[in-house]
């Protein structure tokens, strides 16, 4: 056990070493375990009116989010400098910040015009700096940009910040009477957009690559069915109608083809539609439940869920056929398969032999081993950010359902937000910027 | 018309007759069933032994038939929800001896219901979708191999999206995981 976990804490540091290593030398301590102290001071505006938002604070909240950087708290700023010229490194060091993060708010016309710069303590000098203009409804969104430049010039990876969740809401009003929704908000849970209503379930929502179609599930029929939706118009297409299951669909790295679970044929079986011309390929053909379908970068690979050994567990196929092979060995429950964009991490949903509990876990796939992720017990569907940096899963706490933002390193954990009702199925947005 | 009624009636008294003259038979025909329901899982001993005794009882609404319908088949006909161990398609027991009534029930008014499968909460959702039709497949066989048409049948699973029960207990659990009999 206590190898198992030296085993385990091995890999935790070679991770949190290779994410330093990927980095830019220049800025970010390589190998070390704690996070990065970074200050995002607040940004000044003169304007007579309080803004509607805190740019400071979303910015900082972002940093945090990684697992790489820590905040400075406000109160133990000395000082609060708005630009460059107005910074006194010696305040900074003495708290032992090694970035500092200032901006500052200008008119412009009917927008703002947002200034900001990253500086580096220990050199004196400044790192990045930058400017965006936006409306005040878009101060969230100009906010979360600064956060992705600073990210990106910090540790050589691209910010994720910008980008969207997708989640299923159920309210119960009463017996028999639920109403579910389809949400789409910010990464970090804010501005929260419906997208579908529906007294019948919805599920398995999950972006195509090109962050502007959606597909899902809606038993709207009463019967599961895989529909198509293009989120700036709000057009649907039903791409399914067969006797049976109809589920879990999956978009292929091109956005060409849709793979889903089908059990017209007698059992549940991975299917892949090609979109262009509706052509249906049966991808494979067993007795037990074979589900979840999450595609591989080489738009060949699908790796899947399948109780073919017994119990639930991962598998990894060929769309063109041949035997699928077998992926996770610990546990005696591993399903809803997602991999991280370098796929180099398999992260699903977990159950260690001997427990009962469910929770989100990391595989690496070159040498087996498993990481915990989540720490409570009914956790499920798990998201990769598309930087691989954060995910994001559902969960209960106190009997809700509810979503957990966690850092891919552990280091951080946040309950998001929540509206009324139940929260799950989150699905993360690629990239849309 | 009136015929084909009266046809009906004494295929079906027939049949009861058979099943109450030997009933130690009726249950290792049930037990076979089961294991065609369960899609080649092996029942274990304590199961086989569980649906023998009950064809023991089956005996009773047998004869009851022969008069105004005894109180057990109409307990038996009520019960239209039908209950699963975890990870199990395997019908129970007392599952089989309501089944039995509802396909002869199916048999002679050709009417059509839905099988609703669901899961508990624990495991994923899509693979609980799957697990709820695989125990609403089970009902299917059984009611199938009693001679019900898979016409009248159909099914739809809503995995763990529909609980009967809010709770996140095993209690609440238990009564979740079932498939439901709608007219």
């Amino acid at each position: 056990m206590t190898k198992l976990r030296h085993l385990v804490l091995m890999g935790f540091l070679i991770l949190v070493a290779r994410i330093g290593w990927a980095a830019d030398p220049l800025v970010i301590t390589s190998g070390t375990d704690r996070s990065t102290p970074v200050a995002v001071v607040p940004f000044g505006w003169q304007g007579g009116n309080v803004l509607p938002e805190d740019m400071a604070s979303i910015i900082g909240n972002d940093l945090r989010n990684s697992g790489m950087f820590d905040p400075v708290p406000r109160q133990n700023m000395i000082s609060l400098p708005t630009q460059p010229a107005e910074v006194v490194y010696r305040d900074w060091q003495a708290l032992g910040t090694q970035y500092i993060v200032v901006g500052r708010l200008l008119p412009s016309g009917s927008q703002f015009n947002v200034q900001y710069a990253l500086l580096n303590v220990a050199a004196e000098q400044v790192v990045a700096s930058g400017s965006i203009s936006g409306t005040a409804s878009q101060l969230r969104d100009m906010a979360h940009y600064v956060a992705d430049q600073v990210f990106e010039k910090l540790t050589g990876i691209k910010g994720a910040f910008s980008t969207k969740l997708l989640y299923v809401t159920a309210e119960h009003l009463g017996q028999g009477n639920t109403r579910y929704t389809l949400q789409r908000s910010d990464y970090d849970g804010a501005r929260a957009v419906t997208l579908l209503q529906s007294r019948e379930p919805i599920l398995s929502p999950n972006y195509a690559p090109d962050g502007r179609r959606i597909a899902y599930v809606s038993f709207e029929q009463k019967r599961p069915r895989i529909f198509i939706q293009h989120i700036d118009t709000g057009r649907r297409e039903q791409i399914t109608n067969f006797e049976g299951l109809n589920g879990a669909p999956a978009w292929s790295p091109d956005g060409s083809r849709l793979a889903f679970v089908l059990s017209r044929d007698g059992n549940p079986e991975i299917y892949v539609m090609d979109l262009g011309s509706r052509q249906l390929r049966r991808v494979t053909n067993h007795m037990a439940i074979d589900t979840e379908p999450f595609w591989g970068k080489d738009g060949q690979t699908l790796y899947f869920t399948s109780d073919r050994a017994g119990k639930p567990q991962i598998y990894k196929t060929s769309i063109s056929g041949g035997e699928a092979q077998r992926v996770t060995f610990a546990g005696n429950y591993n399903a809803s398969p997602k991999l991280s964009a370098d796929e180099k991490t398999l992260v699903m949903v977990h159950r260690q032999e001997g427990y009962t509990v469910f929770q989100v876990a990391a595989q690496d796939l070159q040498r087996g081993t498993v990481r915990v992720l989540s720490s409570t017990s009914l956790d499920e569907s798990p998201s990769v950010a598309p930087n691989g940096t954060m995910l994001i899963y559902a969960t209960h706490q106190q009997g809700r359902g509810v979503l957990v933002l966690v850092s891919t390193n552990g280091r951080v954990k946040t309950p998001l937000p929540t509206a009324q009702g139940e929260i799950r199925e989150p699905s993360w947005s690629p990239y849309l910027n | 018309m009136e015929m084909l009624k009266f046809g009906k009636v004494a295929v079906l008294a027939m049949a009861l007759a058979v099943a109450a003259g030997c009933s130690s038979k009726g249950g290792d025909a049930a037990g076979e069933g089961a294991v065609g329901a369960e899609s080649g899982v092996d029942p274990n001993a304590g199961y086989g032994a569980g649906s023998g005794s009950g064809y023991g009882s089956g005996s009773g609404y047998g004869s009851g038939s022969g008069g105004a319908g005894g109180y057990d088949e109409a307990a038996l006909r009520s019960m239209t929800t039908f209950y699963f161990e975890y990870d199990s398609s395997d019908l129970k027991p007392e599952a089989m001896r309501a089944l039995d009534v509802h396909a002869r029930d199916l048999k002679s008014s050709g009417q059509r219901v839905v099988l609703e499968g669901h899961a508990d909460e624990r495991g994923t959702r899509e693979y609980n979708m799957a697990l709820g039709e695989r125990r609403a497949k089970a009902v299917q066989h059984y009611l199938v191999l009693q001679g019900v048409s898979p016409a009248q049948l159909e099914l739809v699973s809503y995995g763990e999206e529909r609980p009967a029960v809010m709770g996140h207990d095993e209690q609440s659990w238990a009564q979740n995981r079932r498939v439901e009999l709608r007219r």
